[in-house]
């Protein structure tokens, strides 16, 4: 691709080594290597006390028939299902609020921001009190209005309660990178459109949408890994006195299995699955993108 | 007489054109920053006003944060969280930029592949991995210590190698080679050219990674004894939520108190940190 560049002669190509050496090792062990033995692991029984035994496939079958994973692996993708439209919708419309000429432009980015920097416990615990079964503030509106509160973190509402908290967190990192997108938009194929009569709305679907694929499919596919992963906000909001939570996604699953009750050959093949289930997602969108891109 | 005049982008002009804009803007700033402002609120208040739904407190104290500060060992949490962030920025600072400079501008053979592998492991969720790095810590010694948190960050790390390479790539190449007529070496050239020029960039990634690290639950959660002598500040928190339950008004002074640093060193570094991630979208 890139021809510039300068070529180390002799001895010199030692700073090649020394200065790659981190990044390769991370890439090796780190990366590379851990991927494998996580594979690897997920074909043993180990318990990490007793010696790990061989078992081939049997941890992914009894995947299967366990009600615990197939729990979380539902909530995962109900969750991420809800999480990665609304956030890629409502980040791109704070971003296009935000293109315009507006007043007091950096003071509402700089807001819309704030949640991104925060601490997803510290904030987790402002969004506990808010949800608050007991006087929380949503309850005591409801309470006031004259109605029966509602347990936001129980199990039937906790998932949506946790998607809006994670949305919540999201929309100013999706905003940043569809706001650099907006920007490279060249201002004369807006001004053409206006000679020709298009208004602001056909401006938006026949111009800002078409041009700004390649920026809403990378914002998808962060959100869509995101979203998979997503686990701070739902420890804080939704664990329960026993250890357990009020909506197990896979991440918790994994981890209560893994670090809580060190099942490392059922932890590993849960990694597997959820690994797996980004890449193809990854690899759909990517494909799409080829389609509808050009 | 022409009708110029009402072209005018006066300033009511522009609010009547735009008031939809500004009715959602503003209502989106109101959620966004409601949390914040009811916790600023609730930490005010006198404990026994906890539950009486006023945004102004009735009775103004500051008698939560002391009282906060000693139940959690808040010294402690910071110092703790404070170290390993620091380690983690300046390991990531060094490696990445060492990585990135040879990705950027050295060439060898093998160096797109190496790159293009390395951008992959950007998909690859941390779940993958932890499990076989927790054995790996383990088997060190290393478990229950601090190191697990901060020496992967002496590994380098796709994101700040990519963000770093994007960065270095706008440096002119031909300065590279001036100085190597001059006899320069390659560490040189990395060290006294690239990193000095490098400076926005460099505050990008040390924020992003300080951040990054500070905000981490996971590994505390993973690594660290639960004991608020050795656990950081996030681990302290959930500690908190379980110890003092129903405490509003001390725990969203807690909260108040662990989230300031940040958000006072992010009020000053917005600008590098906004340009990082914006980068980081561009492809």
């Amino acid at each position: 691709m890139s021809e510039a560049g300068i070529r180390a002669k002799g001895r010199e190509r030692i700073w090649i080594g020394i200065l790659l050496f981190p990044t390769l090792l991370g890439l090796a062990v780190g990366a590379l290597g851990s991927i494998a033995a996580t594979f690897g692991l997920s074909f043993f029984d180990w318990d990490m006390f007793t010696p790990p035994q061989l078992v081939g496939l049997q941890n992914y079958v009894d995947l299967l028939s366990d009600r615990k994973f197939k729990k979380a692996l539902f909530n995962s993708i109900a969750f991420s299902a809800m999480y990665v439209p609304a956030t890629v919708i409502l980040s791109l419309l704070v971003a296009v609020l935000l293109n315009r000429h507006v007043y007091g432009k950096s003071l509402f980015r700089l807001l819309f921001f704030l949640p991104v920097v925060t601490s997803p416990t510290a904030v987790g615990l402002v969004w506990s009190w808010i949800y608050s079964k007991d006087q929380g503030l949503l309850n005591s509106i409801l309470g006031a209005m004259g109605m029966d509160p509602v347990y936001w973190l129980g199990s039937k509402m906790a998932l949506y309660s946790v998607v809006v908290v994670n949305v919540w967190g999201a929309i100013g990192e999706g905003m940043i990178i569809f706001l650099a997108g907006l920007q490279a938009i060249p201002r004369d194929v807006y001004e053409a459109s206006m000679l020709d009569g298009a208004g602001p709305v056909k401006q938006f679907f026949y111009i800002t949408i078409p041009l700004l694929i390649p920026s809403i499919f990378f914002q998808t596919i962060l959100s869509t890994i995101n979203a998979f992963q997503a686990f701070d906000y739902i420890y804080i909001l939704t664990k329960t006195a026993g250890g357990g939570s009020t909506v197990p996604t896979l991440v918790f699953n994994l981890y209560r299995e893994g670090f809580n009750f060190f099942r490392m050959g059922n932890a590993s093949a849960q990694a597997v699955v959820l690994a797996a289930m980004i890449m193809v997602l990854t690899l759909i969108y990517s494909h799409l993108q080829k389609k509808w891109g050009q | 007489m022409s009708n110029a005049h009402l072209l005018k982008p006066t300033f009511a002009n522009h609010m009547r054109s735009n008031a939809l804009f500004y009715v959602l803007l503003i209502g989106g700033a109101i959620l966004m920053i409601g949390p914040f402002v009811w916790m600023v609120s609730t930490s005010l208040k006198v404990p026994g006003d906890q539950f009486d739904r006023r945004l102004i407190p009735a009775r103004i104290t500051l008698s939560n944060f002391p009282t906060a500060w000693e139940l959690m060992g808040f010294s402690n949490l910071i110092w703790n969280s404070f170290k390993i962030a620091a380690l983690s920025t300046i390991g990531q600072v060094l490696t990445c930029s060492m990585g990135a400079f040879v990705f950027a501008i050295v060439k060898f053979p093998g160096r797109e592949f190496l790159f293009v592998l390395l951008l992959a492991t950007l998909m690859v969720p941390h779940q993958m991995t932890i499990i076989p790095e927790f054995l790996i810590f383990r088997w060190l010694g290393l478990y229950g210590t601090a190191a697990p948190l901060y020496l992967p960050s002496f590994l380098g790390g796709a994101f700040g190698v990519f963000l770093l390479r994007q960065y270095f790539r706008t440096i002119p190449i031909e300065l590279s080679e001036a100085a190597r007529l001059d006899g320069a070496s390659l560490f040189d050239i990395y060290w006294r050219i690239y990193l000095p020029l490098a400076v926005p960039a460099l505050a990008a990634l040390a924020i992003f990674s300080f951040m990054s690290s500070w905000n981490d639950l996971f590994s505390a959660l993973i690594y660290l004894p639960s004991d608020l002598e050795k656990t950081t500040l996030p681990v302290g928190l959930s500690l908190f939520q379980k110890l003092y339950q129903g405490k509003w008004t001390i725990m969203m002074a807690a909260v108040l108190i662990s989230v300031t640093p940040i958000m006072i060193a992010f009020f000053f570094v917005q600008k590098q940190f906004i340009q990082g991630l914006a980068l980081t979208g561009i492809k």
